[in-house]
């Protein structure tokens, strides 16, 4: 590959107060740079009202999750070479989320979907009584360890086009959450997580397009565990039990 | 932003509801021109006489293309959403569509 100089980088400004706009800047290249380090410098050399999120910068916070050239993709893990289009980038906010300014998306409505979708732990014992012992092994907690390893970096629910036309649409990381839950041998109350995600905006209202399988940057596989939903649901509803 | 989506999973739904449409559309028709059959005969003798004309032919083969992958599409669908299944859905999306080309393909080399 020839050595560039510099690479074009149009980014999307803006947010509720001014449309959004896009606005390119010459940024120069490297060997070796992310997509991060590219807004980066952006905000350090070119214009220092740029806004945009980032926390770790190696992959584990979730925080800098950005459009890169139409995908949703953690920018501290985006290798610029990995997605340049002849030498451009386009990099915008999240979408299917409200526009704080810039490149800040408001995680808001992705969270209060983790609550609405029952994806918190329902006790079984208190702190007072011993540990349940829990089996690695077991075929449930293997459906469930397969998805908690997500970090919330809402990357599935940009990619989401189920998300984008039903604004009721949970989500792929709520429901897959809700999965986890289902399937954890500690949960009390696993009726009530079938109740929430089987409601309007559920685990039934999802297509099956795959993009967040497709898209996640940790390898999770959403659309098999809102799949394990609609066969639970479905279950439940015929009389039958898991 | 234009968003990027050309992934199998997608592009396998696309096609899905495409052909659905397509046949959403054509039902209509074919039941009408069916009725035919009970009401004049030959009226009916007559359209079919059109499935002569090579236009209509080519159009059949995209008709049984749709049947055919909309069918397949929809055991697919099925078979993703009812059986535990992960790794392999991008390869049964791809032999979806494999398995379609071949149905309609047959029916195109018997009708010419």
């Amino acid at each position: 590959m020839p050595q560039r100089d510099h690479l074009t980088v149009t980014v999307q400004r803006g947010g509720p107060d001014a449309p959004m706009r896009p606005q390119t800047f010459e940024v120069p290249a490297y060997d070796n740079q992310t997509v991060l380090d590219v807004v980066s410098w952006i905000q350090q050399n070119a214009d220092p009202t740029l806004t945009y999120r980032f926390a770790c910068r190696v992959g584990m916070c979730g925080s800098c999750a950005m459009m890169v050239n139409g995908v949703p993709r953690w920018t501290c893990r985006t290798h610029v070479n990995k997605v340049l289009d002849g030498n451009a980038i386009e990099v915008g906010p999240l979408r299917n989320l409200p526009v704080i300014k810039d490149l800040a998306a408001d995680m808001d409505p992705f969270f209060d979907k983790w609550v609405t979708a029952e994806g918190r732990h329902h006790p079984t014992r208190t702190r007072q009584e011993e540990i349940a012992p829990v089996d690695p092994q077991a075929e449930e907690r293997q459906a469930a360890s397969a998805g908690i390893e997500c970090i919330n970096c809402s990357v599935c629910y940009s990619a989401c086009d189920t998300v984008a036309g039903n604004p009721d649409y949970l989500g792929p990381a709520a429901l897959q959450r809700a999965w986890t839950l289902y399937n954890d041998a500690k949960d009390a109350d696993r009726d009530a997580i079938l109740d929430a995600v089987s409601g309007k905006g559920g685990c039934h209202s999802c297509h099956s397009m795959g993009s967040c399988t497709a898209y996640c940057p940790n390898e999770l596989d959403p659309l098999s565990a809102i799949a394990g939903l609609k066969r639970a649901t479905a279950k439940r509803f015929f009389g039958g039990r898991k | 932003m234009k968003v990027a989506r050309a992934h199998p999973l997608w592009l396998a739904y696309l096609l899905h509801r495409l052909s659905g449409l397509g046949l959403a559309v054509f039902l209509p028709l074919h039941f009408w021109v069916l009725s035919y059959a009970l009401n004049d005969a030959a009226k009916l003798d007559a359209f079919l006489t059109l499935t002569e004309m090579p236009l209509v032919k080519a159009a059949e083969f995209g008709l049984v293309f749709l049947l055919a992958v909309h069918f397949f599409g929809g055991l697919r669908l099925i078979a993703l959403e009812w059986l535990p299944w992960s790794a392999p859905q991008k390869t049964w999306a791809a032999a979806a569509v494999a398995g379609s080309f071949l149905v309609s393909t047959t029916f195109l080399l018997q009708a010419i």
